[in-house]
């Protein structure tokens, strides 16, 4: 009598993969670790370990240029990641009902910023707002990075949408509501974890972004992984590791967030 | 003294779907209907023939490239959907998945802006009377289909429409469920006396369930009329095949020669045509008896349960017949039969 | 009368339009910018262009000025560009063979494992390319773990230059994009019908075989859409081969920058840019094609297996 497929037979292992799978996996993460462990170093050459510290971290964390830097990143996150949500929101609304041609340019506009190579984008940007007169500066990063926060925004978004039954809506309009009231009451809240886990990787991804902020900074301008690529430039302190490890956790803890919202309600 | 106006009256509504392959297909083709206050009806025919979209048109979710709807007298069928007193069961159910039960019973009040207390008398009544009283404050996800149906039902009787519509809302339920459902909903429509008009394509539930039963041919209407009217004397070939079994053999136009059977005794005929196309025999008015020289041939008996299915070679033709057979099955393939019908039991149809 | 007023809640097709204009101004409009850039001249002190049409920035990718003023074929550029496709294709093929097993590996995992694992695969996409990048540089530097390891080890007596190479560049280039070729062929791998694999096991075929013959050709456009985010980003890469190449890996990114930074000649970085681009778009129709042969899973669908 045959075993059941899923149910632990040999069939659905291939030889050698759990191994190349564990290995990959120690690949993908013993890198930052790295960085992690070493943040609490208390060598000053930043790859002899010596001692347990947290005095790197404290310095980071009290230096006025990365206060600074930080405050400039997380302002130009939030700002970026709530117009980018609102352009979602409208995308997601509209898409199904371009036509064909319009839906495939809509998706090639969208999803762009993911296959053209970023420099390209830095640097267009960088001339367009020359050309146009955009001063540069935070709002010029900020502009940029709504436009590429917004496909990361869009597709937990639009897996949310396309998992509601459409006889939902129809129903609603049956029992007196009318578009607008469709919207609000039962569109919207339904839209809300996709909204949040959208957020959330939007939120993430202009926190992170480098390239972009980098062509566009002015004075007075930089960004957090601006400054610490200065900091890389300049000389490898301590205090890099210590930044980076901080930068990592915020990534981590949002799109776990994220994660653990997608896979709520579903 | 004027007579109060139908329920509905569907006027010459036509509705066409472009194919992709570049034509198109009219899902209702011409249809007109009259449904009477207070009834329940039974949209029945097998998919793709108009009956959902037919539904749909009335709700509001479609609009007919052709004809009217008429509600109590009202044209509707340029009325948007959320403006029309008519409500909708879906076959899905369609809960709302993030409202509570009650929130979902009370939306549709609340649409009318009814005020709170109003509201929440409505929600008990409209519970009880589909019997889940106790369930308000569940969610549909934590409910089993059975319940959800129910609480789609009274979602839409909450507003107390004109016209409840309900779109094969017993297709996912299992057998035991779904004959206790139509009892059900059949008890509902009379203490509630609303106009039902429910759509389905399983010709037992329309029969047990309906009032009166439109039978949908591709787009048309092929016969209405009483379930056992429908049932005892179909109007074409297509309702004869379609509810319940049929033999349906060709003949010529006044019924005189009928394909296998040959020509039969005018009694065994029940109506008289000079227009006729097919006469149509149902399997359980055959009869037989053995005899060595009779003209059938018996090619395949088939036991299913308190019945016995026979097939007999006629002249060429094969002939479903029916026989009810507690014990032994009488028939053995190959036997010599001669075989006759009960009287008045071939219909002549003219198509 | 018709269509029109159907399907109720489906959306407003206006609710896109604030949207795309906005993409359009903010993604389509500094393309153009760059491609009309291209075809201006350099400005005197660098910033900015001279709005004086000149095909100059062009001939410079393939023709320079001796020091004894002599114009003539300069391979430079072309070299760049050159190499860049290598190192390009070197990332491709190291996270294919890197990621074709662990995607099926997690694919045939019970489905709550599934979940977790691929979470798990995600999590380094979403962390900044800086610091991924960065971390290398600390891994290979001479006083890095894996020299240290090695030199205190005995194993060797002075510490292996891995900075600054295109070794260097390489892994910073992998490390970068393997979840960009891990998750779209997980995407196909978990679609993957296993009762396909199942009914060529039950034929006789070995392991090898389904592997070969069933489970590979069905997943190719998962591997496909990898490829595309994959070859196209890295190479326009900037960081791995600024940070960790040194001097002597410089790739088109690096010349880019510079042309906006240091060198101060913005035409001819646009028309680098604009070379990135037609290599692009060329890398994007030659995957479509192959796309187009097996069963088109839209660039859509890869793109929600990132989430």
């Amino acid at each position: 009598m045959r075993k059941q497929s899923g149910t632990g037979t040999g069939l659905k292992n291939f030889p050698l993969f759990a191994t190349m799978s564990v290995m990959v996996f120690l690949f993908l993460y013993i890198p930052l670790l790295v960085v992690v462990g070493y943040s609490f170093n208390s060598n000053r050459v930043v790859t002899v370990w010596e001692g347990f510290t947290l005095d790197w971290y404290v310095e980071v964390l009290g230096n006025d240029d990365i206060q600074r830097a930080l405050f400039n990143s997380l302002r130009v996150a939030v700002v970026a990641t709530f117009f980018s949500v609102l352009i979602a929101l409208g995308l997601a609304i509209g898409l199904q009902r371009l036509a064909r041609a319009g839906s495939t340019f809509a998706w090639a506009l969208i999803g762009s910023p993911l296959i053209i190579p970023e420099i390209v984008f830095a640097i267009g940007t960088l001339a367009l707002f020359v050309q146009v007169g955009v001063p540069l500066g935070l709002t010029g990063i900020t502009l940029a990075h709504i436009a590429f926060c917004t496909p990361f925004a869009l597709l937990p978004l639009r897996a949310r949408l396309r998992s509601i039954d459409i006889a939902v809506y129809e129903s609603a309009a049956d029992l007196g509501a009318n578009e607008w009231r469709i919207f609000r009451r039962i569109t919207l809240p339904l839209l809300a974890p996709g909204v949040m886990a959208g957020a959330l990787l939007a939120f993430i991804i202009s926190l992170d972004d480098f390239i972009v902020s980098y062509f566009l900074s002015g004075p007075g301008a930089t960004t957090l992984p601006v400054y610490i690529f200065g900091m890389i430039r300049n000389a490898i302190t301590p205090g890099v590791n210590a930044l980076s490890t901080l930068l990592l956790l915020a990534s981590i803890v949002f799109v776990s967030i994220s994660y653990v919202i997608t896979r709520r309600k579903r | 003294m004027s007579k109060a106006p139908n329920a509905l009256e569907v006027r010459n509504v036509t509705r066409i779907f472009p194919t992709p392959e570049g034509t198109e297909v009219r899902a209702l083709d011409d249809v007109s209907l009259d449904i009477i206050e207070g009834s329940f009806t039974v949209l029945l025919g097998p998919s793709g023939c108009g009956k959902t979209t037919l539904l749909r048109c009335i709700a509001g979710l479609e609009s007919p490239d052709h004809g009217e709807i008429f509600l109590r007298g009202v044209r509707i069928d340029e009325q948007p959907v959320w403006q029309r007193r008519v409500n909708t069961v879906f076959q899905s159910y369609a809960l709302f998945p993030h409202m509570t039960v009650e929130e979902n019973i009370a939306f549709g009040l609340q649409m009318d802006k009814v005020d709170k207390a109003t509201i929440k008398a409505k929600v008990s009544e409209t519970l009880s009377m589909v019997h889940l009283d106790g369930l308000e404050k569940r969610r549909p996800a934590q409910l089993s289909g059975g319940q959800q149906q129910r609480v789609a039902l009274a979602r839409a009787l909450a507003k107390q429409p004109d016209v409840l519509l309900l779109d094969e809302p017993l297709s996912a339920l299992d057998l035991k469920l779904r004959r206790g459902m139509q009892l059900e909903l059949k008890r509902l429509q009379r203490e509630t006396n609303i106009t039902f008009v429910l759509v389905t394509h399983d010709q037992e539930e329309a029969m047990a369930m309906g009032d009166t039963v439109a039978v949908f041919d591709s787009g048309r209407i092929a016969q209405i009329g009483e379930p056992r009217d429908v049932y005892v004397a179909p109007a074409t070939r297509f309702v004869a095949d379609f509810i319940g079994e049929a033999n349906v053999l060709a003949c010529d136009p006044e019924g005189r020669n009928i394909e296998g059977l040959g020509a039969v005794p005018p009694e065994w005929i029940v109506n008289t045509s000079t227009a006729a196309k097919y006469a149509a025999v149902r399997p359980e008015a055959m009869r037989f008896t053995k005899d060595d020289t009779g003209a059938g041939t018996i090619t395949d008996v088939t036991f299913i349960g308190g019945d016995v299915n026979v097939t007999v070679d006629l002249g060429g033709q094969p002939l479903r017949a029916r026989v009810a057979q507690l014990n032994e099955i009488p028939f053995r393939i190959g036997e010599r039969v001669s075989v006759s019908c009960e009287p008045g039991s071939i219909r002549l149809l003219e198509s | 009368m018709g269509n029109a007023r159907d399907r109720v809640g489906r959306g407003n097709a206006w609710a896109t339009m604030p949207g795309l204009l906005y993409l359009s101004l903010l993604v389509l409009a500094p393309l153009l910018v760059i491609v009309v850039y291209s075809f201006l001249s350099r400005a005197k002190l660098g910033v900015g262009v001279k709005w004086e049409f000149s095909t100059q920035a062009y001939a410079d990718l393939f023709f320079s000025e001796s020091l004894s003023g002599v114009r003539g074929f300069d391979p430079t550029y072309l070299q760049i560009i050159l190499n860049s496709f290598w190192f390009a294709l070197v990332t491709l093929i190291v996270t294919l063979v890197l990621a074709v097993p662990i995607a099926l590996w997690i694919a045939t995992r019970p489905p709550r494992w599934r979940t977790l694992l691929i979470f798990l695969v995600t999590i380094p996409f979403w962390t900044s390319l800086l610091i991924r990048t960065y971390a290398f540089l600390i891994i290979l530097n001479d006083n890095g773990p894996i020299n240290s390891t090695l030199v205190g080890s005995g194993f060797i007596d002075q510490a292996l230059p891995l900075l600054y190479t295109p070794f260097a560049t390489v892994m910073g280039l992998v490390y970068a994009f393997l979840p960009f070729m891990i998750l779209p062929i997980y995407a196909s791998a978990e679609r993957f019908d296993f009762r396909l694999a199942e009914a060529a096991y039950d034929l006789g075929a070995a392991k090898i075989t389904v592997l070969r013959r069933i489970v590979l050709p069905s997943i190719r456009p998962g591997i496909i859409a990898g490829a595309l985010l994959v070859f196209i980003p890295a190479l326009g890469s900037f960081l791995a081969p600024e940070l960790l190449g040194g001097g002597k890996t410089t790739m088109i990114a690096n010349v880019i920058a510079s042309q906006f930074g240091a060198s101060r000649n913005w035409p001819f970085g646009a028309a680098l840019s604009v070379m990135l681009l037609v290599i692009t778009l060329l890398v994007l129709l030659f995957l479509a094609h192959l796309a187009r042969r097996t069963n088109k899973s839209g660039l859509e669908s890869n793109m929600e297996a990132l989430i």
